[in-house]
């Protein structure tokens, strides 16, 4: 049994449960143990750092003060947006030792600056992907649009994770799955982000033009790995089709929630009952697995 | 931070910039990258490149209108521009910058008023309960801007599927958040 720090986020406990269950039942799969951060709280997200630079590094420190605490020095950050907040705090808290202090003054806890954190794909590619192709039972055969967003691949110079265009290792999961990672222009495409409510003509039109692309170019599936980018592309599905003038219906699925049906999960197990956008994928008998081409090497 | 040298020694916001942030204003060519990859820019004032140069000009009058622009509260900090920029300006960490200064400065755009509704209530929630409730964040949006019956018709749906609580999360040291909150927010207007 391997056991990881896991820091769910405030959406994996509200809009987007169904992140947490497929995660978790996922994780349980390859015998992974994913242990909640003691009273953690909000890293602060797009608020915080709109309005005050202290308190936008002051949060995440707090939570990654506590699971050193706690000797969680690997946490898994599903949230691509909790993953940036907590990967750049570290960063900045690194490279100023100054700042540092002072964070780790307000927060009234020490920190090293020590906690790695890996987003869903790393965790899965770390503990996952090796023994997925084997695990597979129910071929997820299917087109899927990868989408990354932003947050889970920029700024590349401090998350140094996959290309920060035309992104891969979302794509290389799901061939693993026995589906289609189609190619296509809105991969990394911003969705509209924390505009949903304040904004909502704007998130209709940037995640009108993902799903309209993804369509386009054949997709069945379009796979995220983001709570907010699933809200946008799900629940803002009316908006995106009055922008768009006609009715999509493609559903939008987490990473995890492709890969858990792949394994065998069931649908309820990994909450696909919860999109606003229903899920009703074609029974397709299974087929070879899409052949692998791509496997370019992603670290930085 | 960077070596300027006709920027370091003056007054504005550029130079404020420059050492508050370290981001190097003047490095901008005005190759319009950011602006052609910004997926907002068709809604700003002033396009990100438009931004950079209007700091390099280093007038008051440009300064004054960049505080009291939209697009700075229009950048959904994507980072796109970024990720794209030749000489690597950190466009974000200045946008971020440019909001804090007119936040504070009281000289937030008329029209961004419920972006910065939002995140106020955005931040109120987290100060209350150390996380965000969802459920709460939206009333309190729905107070500060008076949008009373915005989305109303999909929360019985989204009950249904377990999307909404009806009770907030708490965190147990409460009192950690607040004064992170007061020692981060004080000397701050609000």
């Amino acid at each position: 049994m391997i056991r990881l720090g896991f820091y769910p986020g405030c959406s994996m406990e509200g809009g987007a449960r169904e992140y947490q269950e497929s995660v978790i039942a996922l994780a349980k799969v390859f015998d992974i143990e994913l242990i909640q951060i003691p009273d953690w709280n909000c890293c602060g997200a797009t608020a915080a750092h709109n309005l005050n630079k202290e308190l936008s590094l002051s949060l995440p420190t707090r939570i990654l003060a506590l699971a050193e605490k706690n000797e969680l020095m690997d946490i898994v950050v599903p949230c691509a947006a909790c993953y940036s907040r907590l990967t750049v705090t570290n960063h900045e808290l690194n490279k100023d030792k100054s700042l540092a202090d002072k964070v780790c003054d307000v927060i009234d806890m020490p920190y090293s600056g020590n906690v790695n954190v890996l987003n869903i794909i790393q965790f899965i590619q770390k503990y996952i992907a090796d023994k997925l192709e084997e695990k597979v039972t129910t071929p997820f055969n299917y087109n899927v649009a990868c989408y990354y967003g932003c947050l889970l691949v920029r700024p590349n110079g401090i998350l140094k994770f996959d290309r920060p265009e035309d992104p891969q290792t979302m794509d290389i999961l799901v061939k693993k799955a026995g589906g289609n990672a189609i190619d296509w222009a809105y991969k990394a495409e911003c969705c509209g982000a924390g505009m949903s409510v304040s904004r909502t003509d704007i998130v209709a039109r940037l995640s009108g033009n993902i799903i309209r692309d993804a369509v386009e170019r054949k997709a069945e599936v379009l796979a995220v790995a983001c709570p907010m980018c699933h809200s946008n592309l799900d629940m803002r599905r009316p908006e995106i089709n009055k922008f768009l003038k006609k009715e999509v219906d493609v559903p939008v699925l987490y990473i995890s929630q492709i890969l858990g049906l792949a394994v065998g999960l069931d649908a309820k197990t990994l909450g696909l009952q919860r999109h606003m956008v229903a899920v009703n994928l074609p029974e397709k008998k299974a087929e070879q697995p899409a052949p692998i081409t791509n496997t370019i090497k992603t670290e930085a | 931070m960077s070596s300027h040298e006709h920027v370091h020694h003056k007054e504005g916001l550029a130079a404020d910039v420059t050492s508050n942030t370290g981001v190097p204003v003047n490095k901008c060519y005005q190759c319009g990258k950011c602006s052609a990859g910004c997926p907002v820019a068709f809604e700003m004032d002033y396009p990100p490149s438009m931004v950079l140069r209007m700091l390099q000009t280093e007038s008051k009058n440009n300064d004054e209108k960049l505080l009291k622009s939209n697009a700075i509260w229009l950048c959904v900090s994507c980072e796109m521009c970024y990720g794209r920029c030749p000489m690597e300006i950190d466009i974000p960490v200045l946008m971020d910058y440019l909001r804090q200064r007119a936040y504070t400065e009281k000289k937030v755009n008329p029209k961004a008023h419920n972006i910065v509704a939002f995140h106020k209530a955005f931040l109120n929630s987290i100060n209350q309960t150390g996380r965000l409730y969802e459920v709460g964040l939206v009333m309190d949006y729905k107070m500060r801007t008076g949008a009373l019956m915005q989305d109303v018709e999909k929360s019985p749906k989204m009950f249904i599927k377990g999307k909404l609580s009806l009770i907030p999360e708490m965190i147990k040291d409460k009192r950690n958040i607040k004064n992170i909150f007061n020692k981060t927010l004080k000397n701050k207007k609000s």
